[in-house]
């Protein structure tokens, strides 16, 4: 099956305008109609996989036009976002009952799936950062949706830092232009490669890692997220946790230095130390949450750090000319414990939506005692946290143990133990979460709560079945036909250009 | 030289989203950090004396080289003109994100305006 690329741009953008057309004809009509979108989505992603291509827009060749390109690390996010989005939309059918305006709600979701495929797919550097703005501002309304003082100030707060992120990447853009007189992203990196870095293209790739930083919430850059993904509403939480911040971040920030720059020691050492960094700083912070949400926020800032590991790892083995496999394994891992942490972490939060719409209440101290009020938020919660502290089988596990042997293979032990003692803080701290949560004393106000059917609970139980499958990708076939040409990609590094210009 | 300016004028945008305590003002130097990179891209197509980016029946007859000699870039353009369309968006949204906040707080202050800690 072979789609033109567009499409996956063009079903959520053009059903996100269509839905106040339809809002009027009743709210069941637009509901379906955008869960079609994102289901549709998703049959098209897993239909892409292992596809490479390369679609020039409006026919006009490249470096004229522009065009969109699909590759392993493409369709790696696009599988992830088709994912968590039909998830967080099917929730959201019975979640978002509690909120007027269903309809903005809904266009303010595809809007934001639009811009993040649009991301993903994009190879041209200039139409990367358009869609970046589309999802960002769909992101900043999404978050002050409730409009409550909470709401609000969290949505100004990531707004404000947002913007001033896209402003660097959109600077950024403008330097390489005038540096390399291109936007295609294989141009771009044909013109470095052959004429090397001058200070304004350093400056630009400076730029670059503190806009797409802030966009990832790296850690001197995170003050925003632990406002913004609890203030919105939880399926919004799930997809701004689980997919916003790594594709706008990581991927794009993957995308720029391995792709277009080309890894050197510098820029492996920094991905490497902010991904350190932000493992220890994010487990740290959460450990003194009380609020559910909240505590979930900062374990997303630990969990980025994963990811970003795994990649400056590799990145740095291949700046030093190691050993390529090594780089491959620790690429492997990054990227695989993305994919992991986009399904867990939005089932943590779509259940923490759940404990909210029964209980009333986030924080810790005012629950307890939920596990008989609420048994398939609790067993899907308690899949969640054993596969985001890593007990096997389930699929957290694996990709950690990938990491751990990739940097105990490549002679960094040191790294190794800082991924198992984060690992042992994020048990810690996903066992307070079990605790105050579900286990100990009922409260007497919350005598009278029953759990929420339908759709809530469907969405729960089949991302928690996926938590609990997921380590099946690393059977062989699966790995080779998912993985392998993702971490292709990256390994390959600047031969990008010769790839899209050959295909 | 006129970059430098570009750039002071940047910094200065920065500087002001950065440490003013009112939110509007805050919204304000955003802006000014996006219309200096948007005057950056400009500058980036100039060319003094350049002639617009339009190739009328003479340029054709006389062949393309002398044109493309002498024309300004119109990409740096046709970037400014969806970026300027992108801050409207964004301008629009956080002006009105301004507005509910003070319906809601009763002051534009960032330092009384302070729920959210941890």
């Amino acid at each position: 099956m072979s789609v033109p690329l567009p499409v996956f741009v063009a079903i959520p953008l053009v059903t996100a305008f269509l839905l106040p057309v339809f809002a009027k004809r009743g709210k069941a009509v637009a509901t379906v109609l955008a869960n079609l979108a994102t289901i549709s989505l998703l049959v098209l992603a897993i239909g892409s996989i292992g596809q490479s291509r390369v679609y020039e827009v409006g026919r006009w060749s490249i470096p004229l036009g522009i065009n969109l390109v699909l590759d392993g690390l493409s369709s790696l996010l696009l599988l992830a976002i088709s994912v968590v989005s039909s998830a967080a939309m099917f929730f959201s059918i019975r979640y978002m009952e509690q909120y007027t305006a269903r309809a903005k709600y809904l266009s303010l979701f595809l809007l934001m799936v639009a811009g993040m495929n649009g991301v993903v797919l994009s190879g041209d550097i200039f139409n990367l950062f358009v869609f970046l703005e589309i999802a960002s501002l769909a992101s900043y309304a999404l978050v002050g949706f409730g409009c409550g003082h909470e709401e609000l100030e969290a949505s100004f707060k990531y707004m404000v830092l947002g913007s001033i992120g896209s402003i660097f990447i959109l600077f950024a853009v403008a330097l390489v232009y005038g540096n390399t007189g291109s936007l295609n992203m294989a141009y771009i990196s044909e013109a470095i490669q052959s004429n090397g870095l001058n200070p304004g293209l350093t400056f630009a790739l400076g730029l670059f890692i503190v806009g797409f930083g802030l966009k990832a919430a790296l850690v001197p850059f995170h003050a925003w997220l632990p406002d913004a993904h609890p203030s919105a509403p939880a399926p919004i939480s799930a997809m701004l946790s689980g997919i916003l911040i790594k594709t706008l971040g990581v991927y794009a920030l993957a995308r720029v230095v391995f792709n277009i720059f080309g890894i050197s020691l510098a820029t492996g050492w920094l991905l490497l130390t902010f991904g350190i960094v932000g493992m220890l700083v994010g487990a740290f912070m959460a450990f003194g949450q009380w609020d559910l949400k909240r505590l979930l926020a900062y374990s997303s800032i630990s969990q980025v750090g994963y990811v970003m590991l795994g990649i400056g790892l590799g990145g740095l083995i291949i700046a030093k000319d190691g050993n390529l496999a090594w780089a491959s394994l620790a690429i492997l891992g990054g990227l695989f414990h993305l994919l992991n942490h986009a399904v867990y972490k939005s089932l943590l939060f779509l259940t923490s939506g759940s404990i909210q719409m029964s209980t009333g209440t986030r924080q810790l101290r005012e629950m307890g005692g939920l596990a008989e009020k609420l048994p398939v938020t609790r067993a899907a919660c308690t899949v969640a946290s054993a596969a985001i502290a890593g007990i096997p089988p389930f699929s957290g596990f694996w990709s950690k143990l990938i990491l751990v042997i990739a940097s105990v293979q490549a002679g960094y032990y040191w790294v190794a133990a800082i991924i198992v003692f984060v690992s042992l803080c994020t048990l810690i701290m996903y066992l307070k979460v079990q605790r105050y949560v579900f286990l100990g004393e009922l409260p007497e106000n919350l005598q009278e709560i029953t759990e929420n059917r339908g759709s809530m609970l469907v969405a729960m139980v089949s991302l928690a079945c996926l938590c609990v499958l997921m380590g099946l990708l690393l059977t062989p076939g699966l790995r080779a036909s998912i993985f392998a040409p993702a971490v292709k990609v990256l390994v390959d590094g600047v031969s990008y250009s010769a790839n899209v210009i050959g295909m | 030289m006129l970059y430098a300016l570009c750039f002071l004028l940047f910094t200065i945008g920065l500087y002001c989203a950065v440490t003013k305590k009112n939110m509007v003002k805050i919204v304000i130097g955003i802006m000014v950090m996006e219309y200096a990179v948007n005057l950056f891209l400009i500058m980036l197509g100039y060319r003094m004396g350049g002639v617009a980016p339009i190739i009328g029946r003479s340029d054709l007859e006389s062949g393309l080289g002398g044109f493309v000699s002498k024309s300004v870039d119109p990409l740096p353009q046709a970037l400014v003109l969806t970026a300027i369309v992108i801050s409207l968006g964004s301008l629009a949204l956080m002006i009105s994100i301004c507005v509910r906040t003070y319906e809601k707080y009763g002051t534009f202050d960032i330092t009384q305006i302070r729920r959210l800690k941890g």
